[in-house]
């Protein structure tokens, strides 16, 4: 049936009938059926697949799909305050061209002798995201930030050999979700959430100092926090966590760190989180790329779950080289269900895009985009602070996102977001059904992209909705 | 094999490029930043004020500081030293799937309606996004026969804990989460087939090869117990062979009470040839980055395809993508999920990249892929038994699907040459290296390799023709291939420190440490 076919497919080239007749004669078969047969046959598929008719031509296929992408409407063309996670930053050009180099993009185990020069890139992808972070190692990047908190939290379990973690109850109750699956049933028995003070957001430190335990294995914090403020007590909490031989984990937006104070400053054993916006396109939430990163530990490396690339010397010769199974007993590709964790295909390419965004950026250009962010931001809630009825419910510096109350508008947010987009505004995240105790809330985001004019029109379109 | 194939002259770009951190020239920019507004700075004053002085950053990130030209020239270079599918012939990068990644689907994903869509856009905003998603729904729940998908898992692996997450809770469900324990793998299976169960806290039991390869059905039945929580198995397995009695696997491990998972790593041969579900799988999961095109991106981002049966559904993370009249949307309310395994929803531009694969194609299409796929496995088998020092294991008159795992312990025993060896050698030929085999390497001096569907005749007869060559290297001149690569980017490296922790440099800054402490 399928030997008297004439479609020649141009990703397939051995579809082609002579190539594939003269394939056969060489194999020693007639027919491709015969080379099934280990399948048995009750077990066969016995009628054609069920598929729509396929677009055969590029061009029909690019005009279908790129027609149900049509119906999409972008960050690019719309003016959009989402974030809570995930960010939209201007990607630069040269990332672009970088990321899409056939060489890297369809690469992938390779070896050091094929691919040394992605072995070279995510050497100096570590080496500046462990500065910028102020930490000294770290491997492979991982999935996201809400699962390379979960294998944070975890590590800390396994080192400390304590079954419980603190988690401020201001992170994301969708992170929760992928902490909880992650701990469950694991080294961490038991998820404590600490208070969090109801003006400022803040974590609240007596109640650090209370539930800490000799059976906490870490303290977990995230700055700036899913509702945007910069926590300021990270010393203290640190401070509390050592002095409870606990761990100190943190979770940050990477963004942040040409301006605010790294992690390592402030006393973290562990960082996490989500290099997206260091020259990732967001694509839905697919551009996330998690990260951990200890200091120089060999205890702490040695629960590092994913692929860590190390720079090494040459056999006789001058000059470098990398090899990518350091400590490799760690790994689930050695020890199986004896590693740490499991590890696999994880978010490599958008590291590339990381190590190509922070070369590009350097020094300045993270101070420079930190300031920018943290003025527009401070001006759009200013200006959103003087719409009547509109309200921001807490005082504390905030690096590109805050919290902003709509309770006295007798709107609700999801009916001002349905306003917005009428003008083509896509407002705040929607924190209602996350935090109900805070009301009528949404988390607005600004940064580097957003013009003093696209938040005037913020302003002023939101007025006019609300009124 | 014609006897006229001519080997590549071929000598890999060496840029002897240095680190990025040692190109830095103080006062170099790359890129510049807009800066706020005066009006913004008149109404907010300094960033520094904005931040409380206990948290702004003391000394500045120690990134390097360089024009634009050369950061782009450096990652230029070191991309002509990575050999990625588009170069290189990478046949022998099996269980990988290596295949053509379509540019018309690189473009898609490029557009802004793709690349600059926040995952928290109104639904109504990106219904062309959840329409892809929920019509490659569609196509894996026909080619796997299952009935729910879920896109949330970014690799084989996330998608392989996803499955184990869902074992867990369908037994909690059932007041059997304490008792049932113990999950049952085996070992030509994926190394996360039992890392996963491990990581969400089962006992992992391993049945190893009878004597033709397949899992041995008699260790099966003895590991099977009330304590068994579900069996992962790849089918067929990395050796290329389609287990004939799995049907029976199934039914012993369901007659227990215990749940399946096939992972289907493996799945580029069986494309509309047989379906997980029909073997009675609960769950199996696909690679959209290897049988469905999407590039690797050099270790990611991925997708892992979870498929699910009715029975399972109501446990997959949240959200699922619905579909009421002609409109789409998100599902979070769903009490029984397993929670999330992922922030969002997965890696939608893989998903994109699937659903215009499969377009691209339709049923006909994947059928040839599948049947191409088989039939050149089974042209290169000719080619490379032929070669002194290849021999294949088990499975002796068996017809493989996808994949063989073959092995070089003659070579090894005749000449001292290593697979290791023949690894470095073949990068010399513009080959990329091949993929030995999962650990543990049951069989000795392993390589496996999988010419993919889009591999040609051609690429075929130039890497068998690669192996002989160093096959007959190895025999006339053993030092040639141990001493290898000759032409590749670089030497061979010191790999005898890699265990030590004093040894390792994970960053530039430990590099120049260590260095230092050297001299």
């Amino acid at each position: 049936m399928s030997e008297q076919k004439t479609i020649v497919y141009p990703y397939i080239p051995n579809s082609v009938p002579a190539t594939r007749s003269g394939m056969l004669e060489k194999t020693g078969v007639k027919a491709v059926e015969e080379l099934y047969v280990g399948i048995p046959k009750k077990l066969r598929f016995k009628r054609p697949l069920k598929l729509p008719k396929p677009f055969l031509s590029e061009l029909e296929l690019k005009r279908h799909v790129s027609g149900i992408l049509g119906k999409n409407k972008s960050c690019e063309e719309h003016l959009s305050f989402l974030g809570a996670g995930c960010y939209q930053h201007h990607v630069p050009s040269v990332v672009d061209t970088i990321i899409n180099r056939g060489e890297f993009l369809t690469a992938y185990s390779g070896s050091n002798y094929s691919d040394m020069g992605r072995f070279q890139v995510m050497f100096e992808y570590v080496s500046m995201l462990t500065d910028l972070v102020g930490m000294e190692v770290a491997g492979y990047p991982v999935y996201d930030g809400s699962s390379s908190g979960g294998t944070a939290l975890r590590m800390c379990a396994r080192v400390t050999g304590r079954p419980e973690v603190l988690v401020p109850e201001t992170v994301s109750p969708l992170r929760m979700k992928v902490i909880g699956n992650y701990c469950r049933n694991s080294e961490v028995k038991a998820i404590h959430r600490v208070s969090c003070n109801p003006d400022t957001g803040l974590i609240d430190l007596n109640d650090v100092k209370t539930k800490l335990t000799a059976k906490t294995a870490a303290v977990y914090l995230e700055n700036p926090s899913y509702l945007g403020m910069i926590e300021t007590q990270g010393q203290e909490v640190a401070d509390l966590t050592h002095q409870n031989g606990s761990l100190f984990a943190v979770g940050v937006n990477p963004m942040s760190l040409g301006v605010l104070a790294p992690p390592g400053d402030y006393g973290a054993d562990i960082v996490s989180g989500d290099t997206q916006p260091l020259g990732v396109h967001m694509n839905y939430g697919g551009g996330a790329c998690g990260f951990v990163a200890v200091r120089d530990v060999e205890e702490h490396i040695a629960e590092l779950p994913p692929l860590m690339v190390s720079i090494a010397d040459l056999e006789g010769g001058e000059g470098f080289g990398f090899t990518l199974f350091a400590w490799a007993e760690r790994l689930s590709y050695a020890a199986r269900e004896n590693a740490k964790e499991y590890t696999g295909t994880g978010t490599a390419l958008w590291s590339t895009a990381n190590a190509v965004y922070l070369a590009l950026m350097g020094p300045q250009g993270m101070k420079d985009i930190g300031e920018t962010i943290l003025q527009k931001s401070h001006y759009a809630k200013k200006l959103l602070a003087g719409i009547p009825g509109v309200r921001m419910p807490f005082p504390s510096a905030h690096f590109n996102e805050f919290v902003v109350n709509f309770d006295d508008t007798g709107k609700t947010v999801s009916q001002i977001n349905a306003a917005l987009l009428k003008r083509k505004i896509f407002g705040g995240k929607d924190l209602s059904e996350e935090f109900p105790r805070l009301g009528q809330c949404a988390l607005y985001c600004v940064s580097e992209i957003h013009t003093a004019k696209d938040l005037k029109r913020l302003a002023k379109v939101l007025k006019e909705v609300i009124a | 094999m014609s006897e006229e194939i001519k080997l590549r002259n071929y000598h890999a770009q060496v840029w002897d490029e240095p680190l990025l951190m040692e190109k830095s020239v103080r006062g170099q920019r790359g890129i510049l930043i807009p800066e706020a507004e005066a009006d913004v700075k008149a109404a907010v004053g300094e960033a520094k004020g904005l931040i409380p002085s206990s948290m702004r950053r003391a000394t500045p990130p120690d990134l390097p500081e360089m024009a634009q030209p050369q950061v782009l020239r450096h990652f230029t270079r070191l991309s002509q030293m990575t050999m990625g599918n588009d170069v290189s012939n990478d046949i022998g990068v099996g269980t990988c799937t290596m295949k053509y990644s379509p540019k018309v689907n690189e473009a898609l994903c490029g557009l802004p309606q793709m690349a600059d869509l926040h995952p928290y856009q109104d639904p109504s905003t990106v219904q062309g996004m959840l329409e892809i998603m929920y019509k490659t729904r569609d196509f894996l729940r026909e080619i796997s026969g299952m009935d729910e998908i879920c896109f949330q898992p970014t690799s084989g692996g996330q998608a392989v804990y996803t499955a184990a997450s869902i074992v867990r809770a369908y037994h909690r469900a059932k007041g059997e989460g304490g008792k049932r324990d113990q999950v049952i793998t085996t070992i030509f299976s994926h190394p996360v087939d039992a890392a996963c169960p491990a990581t969400v806290g089962y006992e992992v039991i391993t049945l190893m090869p009878d004597k033709d390869g397949y899992p041995d059905f008699e260790a099966l039945k003895g590991a099977l117990s009330d304590r068994t929580a579900a069996l992962f198995i790849t089918n067929p397995e990395d050796i290329g062979l389609y287990n004939p009695r799995i049907e029976e696997f199934v039914k012993l491990v369901h007659d227990v009470g215990g749940l399946c998972f096939t992972d289907q790593a493996n799945a580029n041969g069986v494309l509309g040839k047989a379906r997980a579900a029909d073997v009675g799988f609960d769950m199996c999961h696909f690679n959209l980055h290897k049988t469905f095109s999407s590039p690797h991106g050099g270790m990611g981002p991925g997708c892992g395809a979870l498929a699910v049966k009715e029975h399972l559904a109501k446990f997959l993370p949240v959200p699922v993508v619905t579909r009421e009249g002609k409109r789409y949307g998100l599902d979070y309310g769903r009490p029984d999920s397993i929670g999330k395994v992922r922030d969002f929803y997965g890696n939608a531009q893989v998903v994109l990249r699937t659903y215009a694969w499969i377009m691209s194609l339709g049923a006909k299409g994947l059928n040839e892929v599948a049947e191409i796929a088989v039939l050149n496995n089974n042209y290169l088998e000719k080619l490379l038994l032929a070669i002194p020092g290849v021999t294949e294991s088990y499975g002796e008159g068996k017809v493989r699907l996808d994949q063989i795992r073959y092995s070089w312990e003659k070579l090894t025993e005749d000449t001292g040459v290593t697979s290791e060896d023949v690894e470095r050698r073949m990068t010399d030929f513009g080959i990329q290296a091949y993929w030995l085999s999962h650990h543990p390497h049951v069989i000795p001096e392993p390589f496996t390799p999988e010419p993919s569907d889009s591999h040609s005749k051609e690429d075929i007869d130039e890497w068998a023709a690669v192996m002989k060559q160093i096959s007959k290297e190895a025999y006339e001149d053993p030092e040639k291939v141990k001493s290898a690569p000759h032409r590749g980017i670089t030497k061979a490296v010191d790999e005898s420190a890699m265990l030590l922790h004093e040894k390792c440099m994970f960053t530039y800054k430990k590099y120049k440490k260590v260095k230092a402490g050297e001299k």
